[in-house]
């Protein structure tokens, strides 16, 4: 299990995390992102390229067992 | 003990190298020099938020991963010289240090309006952390600030210093501000709103002296008009720090040539197996543009850049007999931008500024809106105020293969 948390007080809502985890991460009809916290392992690759590509630096990721 | 995959340069393009070189499996000892002496950080904020008040390393500094922990970082050093047929860097002090592999990555250094101003009381250029500790203790309410330079880190600068209660004048040689990569429609309408703010501009001209023996007292510009200033702060451009690899075989005009490996190309075309370039300092084909070798100086490009370096490595030092088919991939990472000025968003996607023509695609020019750039009738890229969605839904327009050549300047 992948487990994310986002820095809502940093986030603002590029949405570069959408393009890289699409099954995680996605803007709403405000353009808000809105994220899952918790996501299956083949999605790690992924959330980790968001992780990077957040101009903001505003993800973590916290590996679960 | 074997030797090290030596990275010069510690910020973003040496970070992710360093990352990405585990990430593909190499096990091996990773040595990464930086001759200033943070750990990586975060540069966009430096221009933003940071001129705002004091900020702190720890506010912009980027995570450090558990799979880097292991990695040598020497920060302080400056790396003054190498000989890639010997495998070898030289450090300031005079150190050779030996590596099985190199990576450069040591990416922009602003350009000066002349060398009387490195130094200057109250002139300044922004690219490190000192750089906006320094800045931001000059702008104060009331100060005067002249703001040589009129893309993306002068208007920046120009919002952050107008917050502060600053007086600020631009002067741009163009005839808009951030004219290339946003098109004329775009940046007169974010001009328009730099002045509702009380920004003044100088276009059409630029800094051809500066005043003051001691400290900037005004600048003239090239028409022969002067303004008084306390604050000047020069955001002409940039320069690739490729000096250090004066005397080898390689080709440094413009940024650091590589092929769409990254590895780094001989005056011949042919590429050193063991040196690779990452990030602004790179000179790299890309094929959404025709394999035009440019330079893209973005935030996303070191990140692009050194995965795609560190795998071809990985692969290399590995001897994966899967290495060909690799490096024979498409290297087609797309340039993304953004910049933030007062409750202006900006976002982009491609390259605007190669178009020869833009078009409104949604919303209004005065308030959110997105714009579409085109060549003949290929978008190249585009760009909003706010609308990210919107933005988004081009990107895969601007990120077809083979699209326009660009020139070697982008």
């Amino acid at each position: 299990m992948v487990k994310i948390q986002v820095d809502r007080t940093q986030c603002q809502n590029f949405g570069s995390c959408v393009i890289e985890a699409p099954n995680v991460f996605s803007l709403n009809a405000n353009d808000e992102m809105e994220y899952t916290p918790e996501a299956d392992d083949s999605e790690l690759d992924n959330v980790e390229a968001a992780v990077d590509v957040c101009p903001m630096q505003a993800i973590a990721l916290v590996l679960r067992s | 003990m074997s030797l090290p995959v030596v990275i010069v340069g510690a910020s973003l393009g040496g970070l992710r190298s360093a990352e990405a070189l585990r990430r593909s499996g190499y096990a091996g000892p990773i040595t990464v020099f930086g001759d200033e002496p943070h750990a990586p950080y975060n540069r966009p904020p430096l221009s933003k938020d940071a001129l705002a008040g004091p900020v702190s390393h720890a506010a912009v500094a980027f995570p450090q991963r558990a799979a880097t922990a292991d990695v040598l970082w020497r920060l302080g050093i400056r790396i003054e010289s190498a000989d890639l047929e010997g495998r070898r860097v030289r450090t300031a002090d005079g150190e050779d240090v030996a590596y099985r592999a190199l990576v450069v990555a040591t990416g922009l250094r602003p350009k000066r309006l002349s060398p009387r101003t490195v130094g200057l009381s109250g002139a300044f250029a922004l690219r490190t952390l000192d750089d906006a500790g320094a800045l931001s203790d000059a702008l104060v309410p009331g100060a005067r600030v002249v703001i040589a330079g009129s893309g993306f880190i002068g208007c920046e600068v120009a919002a952050s210093a107008r917050q502060i209660g600053c007086q600020v004048t631009v002067v741009g040689s163009a005839q808009l501000p951030m004219l290339g990569p946003l098109g004329a429609a775009l940046a007169e309408g974010v001009m328009r709103r730099h002045e509702t703010r009380g920004v003044s501009f100088r276009m059409g001209t630029h800094v051809a002296d500066v005043l003051g023996e001691h400290s900037v007292e005004g600048v003239r510009l090239a028409d022969g008009s002067e303004l008084p200033c306390e604050v000047l702060v020069e955001a002409i451009g940039s320069v690739h720090n490729t000096e250090w690899l004066r005397g080898n075989d390689v080709d440094a005009e413009l940024g650091l040539r590589t092929d769409s490996a990254m590895r780094v190309l001989r005056a011949d075309g042919s590429p050193w197996a063991d040196v690779f370039a990452v990030g602004d300092v790179a000179r790299f084909p890309n094929a959404i543009y025709g394999d035009t070798p440019a330079s893209i100086e973005h935030w996303n490009i070191p990140t692009e850049t050194a995965k795609r370096a560190s795998r071809v490595l990985a692969m290399q030092l590995a001897d994966d007999p899967g290495l060909p088919a690799v490096v024979a991939e498409r290297f087609a990472p797309v340039p993304s931008f953004w910049s933030d000025q007062y409750d202006i968003h900006l976002l982009a996607f491609g390259l605007p500024a190669v178009a020869d023509r833009a078009e409104l695609l949604a919303g209004r020019p005065e308030e959110d809106c997105v714009y579409g750039y085109y060549v003949g009738d290929h978008m190249v890229g585009v760009c909003g105020i706010g609308m990210r969605s919107e933005v988004m839904k081009y990107r895969d327009e601007v990120s077809r293969y083979g699209q326009v050549p660009i020139g070697e300047s982008a």
